[in-house]
């Protein structure tokens, strides 16, 4: 008895859902894409940024008319950064015709790769997930597409190199880096950038929450004495690291951030942009409100008599999501193309992600190259620095020791 | 009547100490059964049978978090780690050994008990809050081992990818096949603590809890039954995240931080302390409330609201709304779910001569 309405409770509540599923308006000619984001959990600052950078682009391309003659239709689902809340979300967008997933969240595309593979529906990860993924062969449905930590690591260290006059032998290289297996993971890579470029490294753990690193800091400036840091730093983190190398007087102008490090709100939660004046930092989209491809969504929301949304104005975290949205766009293009404007799979749009060559979007997105064997496209990264108030460009996109990198894939392989 | 007491007469011991006394008792019992094992299954899509996968996990675990908070009444918010140690010792059989599932999932079981008994220790001599201080203590240092120790836990990025459960050859991997493994699991898992608790092992919890020295003074052994009621509340523990292992296919310290062992606190809680049911309940509210929502908030928030506003406006709403009916619910009856189910069946037991 006690059971029967338990019983009876959940089948209402499973009805209820199935009658809100039926809702939302099918079109024929619409493409689905997953949309996973984060705007309540753990990475929040990110999430209120890059999602409506997303959602514009897509809004732009179906003013235009859509793709190939279809409407895209980015389904979002917020999973608090929360792995079920993430599984949950996958299933829902794949019974609603995902042909791709947007993941968002280390754990959520470890969570989520194996699904992906046996669903045959391909999932992006740019600057997060798993850095062997950039091997098509053995992450089929994976795409990095933007620089893993592997190539932003050898990256920072060719950058470090170029700063200190060319040479790094003999120099001293300090690694800050959130105590996590995010962290950690680009040390492979240091380690062996450090022997073959002969400088000396030391890591610098920064435990989680990552919000006290007095001591870390004290001993990179004043008892290891570093040439140059590194710092690999989440959430309220990088504003931490900006002030209180700040604070023992290191110069900023000798310390460059990961992608994760590197955003506007980093900086102003630091104390603005004279506090952090000369940190570089790391970018895999360009940065700033200069690009034509930002025009034209200014444009497309003067003519709905609407003012450009605020969150425009946090160019970092935006433009990656212009970024994602517009590879996203550009797979299902070739996708579509391919197929002759038949209706898609997941496998064509994994096709289609894999013919993604030359489209830099006006400057935005690096020279990507994906191929069936490479999911990162080169591993590309821009340097830009805090100057006067604004990030400014420092150097064009780059990528470094891609035989160390590729060396590491070949690594985890194993 | 046959949803009463009244008249259901025992005439063997055997069915005076029977699960279900009363038939329609029974007769639900059944009815759920097939429900569950045929109907639902086949009826429902994949995507609300991944709801319930995520839900049976849930269960497994609240019940075990229920034996011991709720029955034992010893205090643990260390039970995320005990998931990841059964996970990853799962895991680690089953890629390194190649060990299949019914050999690594008790196994993860089983680390997951001893490392649940070995960190039940202090609870002999500490109760409450401090014993709560004590299990987050264990939480942090198994979080830091599993990330710092590569042995164990496969190497930088902590996860260790691991490969369908097989069967007779075949691989467990859609929602539906997962679903009647997991089913197997949840199944076992509520008989095994409904039979559990009304044994002498079940019975000696329940005197620890209510009072530790009058149960002392009648000869419970209370250093043998807080290790005994840690270590099967832990099994549980590690099963629940070996579960998880293999529902996701990777284990992962992420997916079981200190967040996840105050979910399964709130979900005891609103469930109901000391009560399978409400262990059951408690799992099905916290993992269902924020997905059911979403689900209301999609389908009428877009009358209110632009869609851009819409798309900003739902999680943070269903935070809000999450925690408002948590509060409500308590409010209404601070016993839980369970007390409340109880309530009602007690006003039509007697209906409709209620005194």
């Amino acid at each position: 008895m006690k059971k029967v309405l338990a019983i009876t409770a959940r089948l209402a509540v499973c009805a209820a859902v199935m009658l809100g599923a039926s809702l939302p308006a099918w079109a024929d000619k619409e493409v689905v894409i997953g949309f996973l984001c984060d705007r309540t959990g753990a990475t929040q600052t990110v999430g209120v940024n890059l999602c409506p950078g997303y959602h514009d682009y897509i809004a732009l391309v179906n003013s235009k008319g859509g793709v190939e003659g279809y409407k895209i239709r980015a389904m979002e689902i917020d999973h608090e950064y929360k792995v079920p809340q993430a599984m949950e979300a996958y299933e829902r967008q794949k019974k609603e015709g995902a042909v791709l997933i947007a993941l968002y969240g280390t754990p959520q595309t470890q969570a989520l790769n194996q699904k992906l593979t046996e669903d045959r529906i391909p999932g992006t990860s740019p600057g997060f997930g798993i850095s062997a993924s950039a091997d098509g062969a053995r992450y089929p449905f994976l795409f990095p597409i933007a620089a893993t930590y592997w190539s932003q690591g050898a990256a920072a260290v060719k950058f470090a190199k170029d700063q200190l006059g060319g040479s790094l032998k003999g120099k001293k290289i300090a690694y800050l880096f959130y105590d996590n297996p995010a962290g950690r993971e680009p040390i492979p890579v240091f380690e062996e950038l450090s022997r073959d470029e002969g400088f000396e490294l030391r890591t610098f753990g920064v435990p989680p929450p990552g919000v006290e690193m007095g001591a870390q800091v004290l001993d990179i400036a004043q008892r290891y004495r570093a040439d140059f840091v590194i710092a690999h730093l989440f959430g309220r983190s990088p504003s931490v690291a900006i002030k209180e190398l700040k604070r023992v007087g290191y110069p900023l102008r000798k310390a460059v951030g990961f992608v994760w490090a590197s955003a506007e709100a980093d900086i102003e939660a630091a104390g603005g942009f004279g506090v952090a004046e000369g940190y570089y930092t790391m970018q895999f989209a360009g940065v700033g409100p200069d690009y034509p491809v930002l025009d034209e969504i200014r444009e497309m929301y003067k003519k709905q008599g609407k003012e450009p949304p605020k969150e425009m104005a946090s160019t970092v975290y935006y433009n990656r999501g212009v970024l994602m949205a517009a590879i996203h766009v550009e797979a299902i293009r070739n996708a579509l193309k391919a197929k002759g404007g038949q209706k898609i799979t997941g496998a064509d749009v994994k096709a289609g992600m894999e013919k993604i060559k030359g489209f830099t979007l006006g400057g935005l997105v690096p020279p990507l190259e994906i191929t069936a064997s490479d999911h990162e496209g080169g591993g590309w990264v821009q340097i830009f620095q805090v100057k006067g108030g604004k990030l400014v460009k420092v150097t064009d996109w780059f990528k470094a020791y891609p035989e160390v990198v590729a060396m590491q894939i070949k690594e985890a392989a194993k | 009547m046959i949803h009463r007491e009244c008249g259901v007469l025992k005439t063997t011991y055997r069915a005076d100490m029977a699960l279900y006394p009363l038939p329609i008792a029974r007769k639900t019992v059944a009815a759920i059964a097939i429900l569950f094992a045929l109907i639902v299954p086949l009826v429902l899509d994949q995507y609300y049978l991944s709801i319930l996968n995520l839900i049976f996990i849930a269960i497994v675990g609240a019940i075990g978090l229920n034996i011991l908070v709720g029955y034992t009444g010893q205090i643990s918010v260390g039970h995320g780690a005990f998931m990841s140690v059964g996970a990853y010792t799962a895991a680690n059989f089953a890629v390194r050994l190649g060990f299949p599932f019914w050999l690594s999932l008790p196994l993860g079981g089983l680390m997951a008990a001893l490392v649940g008994a070995v960190v039940g220790i202090p609870s002999l001599r500490i109760k409450g809050l401090y014993l709560a201080i004590a299990t987050l203590a264990a939480q942090f240092i198994i979080e830091w081992v599993i990330n710092h120790f590569t042995w164990i836990s496969g190497g930088v990025q902590a996860s260790i990818e691991v490969p369908r459960p097989a069967l007779f050859g075949h691989a467990i991997a859609s929602q539906r096949e997962m679903y009647f493994f997991l089913l197997v699991f949840v199944v076992v898992a509520i008989v095994a603590a409904l039979n559990l608790m009304r044994s002498r092992i079940g019975r000696a919890f329940i005197a620890i809890r209510d009072q530790d020295i009058a149960a002392q003074i009648i000869g419970i052994d209370i250093f043998r039954y807080k290790l005994l009621a840690f270590a099967i509340s832990s099994f549980y523990a590690g099963v629940t995240g070996v579960l998880y292992t293999y529902y996701l296919g990777i284990a992962n310290y992420e997916q079981f931080q200190i967040g996840v062992s105050i979910d399964y606190l709130a979900m005891i809680i609103i469930g109901g302390l000391g009560s399978i049911l409400g262990s059951i309940l408690g799992a099905i509210f916290v993992t269902l409330l924020p997905i059911a929502i979403r689900w209301f908030m999609e389908s009428f928030g877009s009358l209110l609201f632009s869609e851009a506003a819409v798309h900003n406006l739902i999680p943070n709403l269903r935070l809000i709304l999450f925690g408002l009916l948590i509060i409500f619910f308590l409010v209404v009856e601070p016993e839980g779910l369970n007390r409340l189910w109880r309530n009602i069946r007690n006003y039509f037991r007697v209906w409709p001569f209620a005194y």
